[in-house]
């Protein structure tokens, strides 16, 4: 295959991936004139369509057709003419393997560890908020943003970290742009992820407040994974599928056993508010950061993982049968005036960064250096797994805004505003809808609550509730049988467990950056084996995470208001961190000519933060900027007046410090992102200026591996594979599965 | 049909059994094999992988 190509290696010749550059078969034009006749059907109806009943499954295959235009041709430029991967060249995972962390691994295994890892509770919960704007600007932005930004980040990480043996986003930047900006960066990485975690951890005690039911199967979710490490540690080393199908059969009955529950006096007990909620989460947080993971941490993220391909498949089916109308408007009257109850601020910037990881997620940059680089096969792969990984994930959010946009749009206001806007009670709440224009009835609100078995879903802000919802009608109208109450809290479940799951995961990988910080300058405490250093590292990572988060539960602005701007804006921001970082690559390896790939999606990402940032911090609309708000709130206190929703003296402090909190933090991060952009201009112009640098780039050497490059083997590849295994002897393992 | 069935199940427990790593251990039988070498229990065998995934902590999304 790739080593019968000559390559000329100025980027306009042969590709040396093995991609044969001809003239296309007829076959082929036929079928991608198809598909793009089928996306652009789908886009002008969603488009043109104002008032009448439309289907969502024409923003599923409006986003379907997208996807796959993109991957055939778009994806297929980057890697091949753009990136110049190179099938000759060995992988670190060839070259270092280990059998541990560079481990040669089926392209299509490591697309499904890397679509687990990357895949979590943003994508599901970003739409969902980001449908207060209308369904219109979130299906756009979810399907461009991830084809032209993303997916490219994504892409672009996994492939210069491959080159660089897996070093991670850190380390990259502080070789290649320059140690302060590699400070920054670290810093800026390690904040993020305490506010992420912290908003994560919000998520779940609002869907868990109040609500046994919901209590009850997430509490048993943890004698369930401690049995399955026990099962797999002691009574069946090794049984995955084994442990795992038990586990999972248990968390079924965990599920339907919240139901028997919630009226019993155990329901009474589980009925917990959200402030021991947070107090029950920093307990487990950090005792599963200290625990081994075999015990807690292993078997949960199998649980989680199948879980989440679980439902994600099963609502892709669940649309395609249900075929939902949307309800929502194209976009709403909150787009243009940026008065939305559910997040603050116009459409631009706010809806970008409320969609954040289903579009672009600067989160996805620290698995696509360290991890995933270490376990490609063979460099062309990077396309299936970094670019196809990402536009999974986008499908999973189109999916979740599909689910907030086909519910009843006065329950979606009811549900996502704040207490103080709704009141609390279904008559409050409707009188509140009514006046945003909803016909919905307190009658109506109770019946809805009646239908998933929760006693009240006003004000069940987060959007895990709401998604839930969405799920449990689509599932509920796909799938009959009257188990609308099973599939919310099934859904609510769902989103918990793996919530969890990042949590625990999370706190783990900030004890080990705090861990190997500190190492630098106190050699013990870098010691991953040493107890006492894992201990005060756990405390102080879920200490950090744990009052962001105390804070946002008590705000009384309401938490995912508040902090909801603040974890996307952080996001987006590490994005523009890697994306700095491939854009500074690609020039200093003398390829300017195509760097606007990245730098194009970069400039777009900065324009988009720090005008959210601007806003955010220097707004002198109180509803949007932090100062604002504080300054408005002090002023009444000094008057000694009180400002709703605040309901006493106390209630003001609080404001005053949050808003002062998070406008600090907001600057801080956009201050951090500044210093590594700056650095990255002087490396550019010099780069520029030389017609490329050194990088930290590994010579190449000579891979001896022969695997397919795609999903699906060519015809060619097909052949050197079977030359490979007649060389080898008896094709064993994975060449075995290879031939089905 | 039935051929094919028994092909795609197949596919599945392959792809799960890889996925999960629980086709390491099979891997891990082939080579000692190969090279002669008496295996350790399984017990053993995993004991070991597990202790390696405590320094390799895999990051989990948002």
């Amino acid at each position: 295959m790739a080593g019968t190509m000559t390559t000329t290696d100025d980027g306009g010749g042969a590709s040396p991936t093995g991609a044969r550059r001809g003239r296309p078969t007829l076959r082929s034009v036929l079928i991608w004139t198809a598909v793009a006749a089928v996306g652009a059907v789908c886009w002008t109806v969603l488009a043109l369509a104002r008032g009448e009943s439309v289907s969502a499954l024409w923003i599923l295959f409006a986003a379907l057709a997208s996807y796959a235009i993109a991957y055939r041709f778009y994806a297929r430029f980057i890697t091949t003419r753009v990136l110049r991967a190179d099938d000759r060249r060995a992988t670190p995972a060839e070259r270092l393997d280990n059998g541990v962390d560079f481990d040669v691994t089926d392209r299509r295994v490591l697309f499904g560890h890397h679509f687990a890892a990357i895949a979590g509770a943003g994508p599901l919960v970003g739409p969902v908020l980001a449908a207060q704007m209308g369904y219109l600007p979130g299906t756009i932005w979810i399907v461009v943003g991830v084809i032209f930004a993303g997916a490219v980040q994504d892409l672009t990480v996994l492939f210069f970290s491959m080159r660089r043996n897996g070093k991670s986003l850190g380390q990259m930047v502080r070789e290649e742009i320059g140690v302060i900006g590699g400070i920054a960066a670290l810093i800026a990485v390690f904040a993020i992820m305490i506010i992420i975690l912290a908003v994560l951890a919000l998520i779940v005690v609002n869907a868990l407040a109040e609500s046994p039911w919901g209590v009850f199967s997430i509490a048993l979710t943890i004698p369930i994974a401690l049995f399955m490490g026990f099962y797999l540690r002691v009574l069946r080393p090794g049984r995955v599928l084994e442990a795992t199908g038990i586990g999972v059969a248990l968390l079924l009955l965990a599920i339907i056993g919240g139901g028997w529950i919630q009226d019993t006096g155990l329901g009474d007990a589980l009925t917990l508010s959200k402030e021991w909620l947070v107090l029950a989460l920093v307990i487990y947080g950090f005792v599963a950061s200290v625990l081994p993971v075999w015990m807690l941490l292993t078997p949960r993220d199998y649980l989680s993982t199948f879980m989440k391909v679980g439902v994600i498949v099963l609502l892709a089916v669940g649309l395609v049968l249900a075929r939902p109308v949307l309800q929502a408007d194209a976009v709403t009257g909150f787009a243009r005036e940026g008065t939305g109850p559910v997040f603050a601020g116009s459409l631009f910037p706010f809806v970008f960064i409320t969609i954040a990881c289903g579009a672009l997620s600067g989160f996805h940059a620290l698995i696509s250096s360290g991890t995933t680089p270490k376990m490609v096969a063979k460099e062309s792969q990077v396309r299936l797994i970094g670019y196809g990984g990402m536009l999974m994930e986008s499908f999973v959010a189109i999916s979740a805004l599909i689910a907030a946009v086909v519910i009843d749009q006065g329950l979606y206001f009811a549900m996502n505003s704040p207490a103080g806007a709704t009141g609390g009670t279904v008559e409050s709440a409707a009188t509140f809808v009514q006046g945003l224009g909803f016909s919905t009835s307190a009658q109506d609100l109770a019946a809805f609550s009646a239908a998933v078995q929760e006693p009240s879903l006003i004000s069940r802000t987060g959007g895990a509730p709401t998604l839930a919802v969405g799920i449990s009608q689509i599932f509920h109208d796909a799938f009959g049988g009257g188990l609308q109450a099973f599939w919310y809290h099934f859904a609510i479940m769902f989103e918990a467990l793996f919530i969890l799951t990042a949590v625990d995961a999370g706190t783990r990988v900030g004890r080990f950056m705090l861990q190997d910080t500190i190492g630098n300058v106190w050699k013990k405490f870098g010691d991953l084996s040493w107890r006492p250093g894992n201990i005060i590292a756990s405390a102080v990572v879920v200490g950090l995470w744990g009052s962001v988060l105390y804070i946002g539960v008590t705000d009384p602005l309401g938490g995912v208001n508040q902090l909801f701007p603040l974890f996307g804006i952080a996001n987006q921001l590490l994005a523009a961190i890697a994306l700095t970082l491939v854009t500074v690559l690609l020039v200093k390896h003398g390829r300017v000519r195509y760097a606007w790939v990245t730098a194009v999606p970069l400039v777009w990402d900065l324009v988009v933060t720090m005008t959210a940032s601007y806003q955010k911090v220097f707004s002198d609309n109180p509803a949007i900027g932090y100062f604002a708000q504080r300054q408005k709130y002090a002023d009444a206190r000094a008057a000694g007046e009180l400002l709703a929703p605040a309901k006493d003296q106390a209630q003001m402090d609080q404001v005053v410090f949050n808003s002062t909190l998070n406008g600090i933090l907001q600057a801080f991060f956009a201050l951090l992102v500044l210093v590594v952009a700056v650095h990255a201009v002087v490396v550019v112009a010099r780069a520029i200026r030389a017609g490329g640098l050194p990088t930290t780039e590994e010579p190449a050497v000579e891979s001896r591996l022969v695997e397919p490059s795609g999903l699906f083997p060519t015809a060619e590849e097909k052949r050197a594979m079977a030359d490979r295994d007649r060389l080898v002897g008896a094709g064993a393992g994975r060449s075995e599965a290879e031939k089905k | 049909m039935t051929t094919a069935v028994a092909r795609a199940w197949q596919g599945v427990r392959w792809y799960l059994r890889e996925f999960t790593g629980e086709a390491r251990w099979d891997d891990y039988l082939a080579h000692c094999e190969q090279h002669g070498h008496t295996p350790m229990s399984r017990r053993e065998f995993e004991r070991r992988r597990a202790d390696a995934a405590e320094a390799n902590p895999v990051s989990r999304c948002c």
